[in-house]
């Protein structure tokens, strides 16, 4: 079966995950299209992490098929390395290269993943530092730079490898309240350029404006979903309606 | 220079205090001998001791047993074990088993001389002690920002080579240059093979001048500068190798 654009980018279907005895997901189905910018909200601990990690194989599943643009990552002879030139993540803690400046960082992995010409893969990060709006911190090392900085450059360095999809976890939890709004303006920037986007937020505001569509997830079940006039207006279970009125 | 010399015979004629290497030309050749070959053998061990360090501890990664247990085997069997056994192990041991070739005399002579097999197990002994130090600074690397290299399609290789050996290397290099000023210092055991360093040269000084004292002296004043020399220089490195902001 070949996938066309016309297919759902990302398809999970009745994905189940454990640690052990602990059970993190039950079964859970969602399609991403090509463009959508999706949230996955819920509880602490409802498998949130652990359902976008699935999506690019930094954990691996159980039971159920993950499709990334037709290419089944439920499967042991899985190519890592083709998945995750089609799926970009950025992580709560940034998680930048320490010893690497802002460049370096943003640079590295099309050098020495994708093999692209240093001068050239210098050029597009340069770019991408600007387009984040970093200009002039090229040169810093992530220690010197502040959180949503840091987050900022996390994402240009997730752009560089010029993904289909990107995953977004939490991306803006262990930021100062100041520095939250940089971040989510570059994520929306990237959402109006139609970047599909996978976003685990507590940014219920900001998921509202974005989002074409809303899960909310709980003990490893997807209990509702929808777009998110419907989802915050008329939510239905009353897991999500006691949720949405402890975070609103 | 002849004036220095000089003054050194003339101290000796006057007060008995004996250095010839200061002024007697085929004693001074031996002395700068010896400490050509201390600072060679131990740049030759440092090293390997540092290259069998990164390997072992890539391997003590893997995800074969038998790999695992071959690395622990040699930790333990090169930390639990004198380093003057180890060498004479080597050179008694495994260099009698080993085929001679023939020299430029006619006679029989090993294929390894005593340089090679004191380079050798020095450079295990101490590269055994390196594998647990780079081990330790591996473990310290966050797990976290390996995922992040992993996400990005980096191959185990490449995140060893790029990212967790560069770090880790940062958090170990006080223990690392601990253990290579050690490994200098050891090399002195290379006398018990007649490896020609600088303590076993001294030795023949005092064997030939009956000076032992101002020999023992000098040696302990050389090897003091010597290693302050190694101190200070790493020092200055770990200083260079700080990250702007971390750590
Ligand atoms: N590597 C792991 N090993 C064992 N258990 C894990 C692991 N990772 C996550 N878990 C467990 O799986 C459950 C779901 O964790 P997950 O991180 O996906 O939750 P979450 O919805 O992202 O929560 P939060 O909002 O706090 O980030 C938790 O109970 C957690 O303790
Ligand atoms: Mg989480």
């Amino acid at each position: 079966m070949n996938w066309t654009p016309a297919d759902p980018m990302v398809s999970l279907k009745d994905v189940h995950k454990s640690f052990g005895e602990l059970k993190v997901l039950n079964g859970v189905s969602l399609d991403v299209m090509k463009g959508d910018v999706i949230c996955i909200i819920g509880p602490s601990g409802s498998g949130k992490s652990t359902l976008i990690r699935c999506v690019n194989a930094l954990n691996d599943i159980q039971k159920g098929s993950i499709l990334v643009e037709g290419q089944e990552v439920n499967d042991p002879n899985l190519d890592k390395l083709e998945l995750r030139k089609k799926v970009g993540m950025v992580f709560q803690q940034y998680n930048l290269f320490p010893h690497k400046t802002a460049l370096q960082n943003v640079m590295m992995a099309p050098v020495r993943v994708l093999k692209q010409d240093k001068a050239k893969a210098e050029e597009t990060a340069r770019a991408l530092i600007r387009k984040v709006r970093l200009e002039g911190k090229e040169n810093a090392y992530p220690g010197e730079l502040s959180g949503g900085q840091q987050q900022r450059v996390a994402i240009a360095r997730s752009l560089a490898m010029q993904p289909d999809v990107i995953l977004f976890d939490e991306v803006t939890a262990a930021l100062d309240p100041e520095t939250v709004g940089e971040v989510l303006q570059t994520i929306k920037d990237l959402a109006e350029d139609g970047m599909t986007c996978i976003l685990v937020t507590h940014e219920m505001a900001f998921a509202r404006e974005v989002a074409d569509h809303i899960y909310f997830t709980d003990r490893g079940v997807i209990v509702e979903h929808g777009p998110p006039e419907t989802f915050f207006k008329n939510a239905q279970d009353p897991r999500t309606k006691e949720f949405l009125s402890q975070i609103l | 220079m002849e004036f220095v010399f000089d003054w050194f015979r003339t101290l000796y004629q006057e007060t008995g205090i004996n250095l010839p290497f200061l002024y007697d030309e085929y004693d001074r050749n031996r002395m700068i001998g010896g400490f050509l070959t201390t600072i060679w053998l131990s740049l030759v061990c440092l090293f390997f001791s540092v290259i069998i360090g990164v390997i072992g501890a890539w391997l003590q990664g893997s995800s074969f047993k038998w790999t695992r247990r071959i690395v622990n085997g040699y930790i333990q069997l090169f930390r639990n074990t004198p380093p003057l056994v180890q060498l004479y192990f080597f050179y008694f041991a495994i260099g009698t088993l080993l085929p001679r070739v023939e020299n430029d005399w006619g006679g029989q002579s090993p294929i390894l001389g005593s340089f090679a097999w004191a380079a050798i197990s020095l450079s295990f002994f101490a590269g055994a002690f390196n594998v647990e130090i780079f081990r330790s600074g591996i473990e310290a690397v966050p797990k976290s920002t390996v995922e992040a290299a992993e996400a990005l399609g980096f191959s185990k290789l490449q995140i060893y080579r790029d990212i967790t050996l560069p770090l880790a290397f940062r958090v170990v290099l006080p223990a690392l240059n601990n253990n290579l000023v050690n490994l200098v210092k050891t090399t002195t055991l290379a006398y018990a093979i007649a490896v020609p360093e600088m303590l076993y040269e001294a030795n023949q000084i005092w064997s030939d001048n009956v000076n032992v004292t101002e020999m023992m002296i000098f040696l302990l004043l050389a090897y003091f500068a010597l290693v302050g020399v190694l101190v200070s220089g790493m020092n200055r490195w770990e200083r260079a190798m700080k990250i702007p902001g971390y750590g």
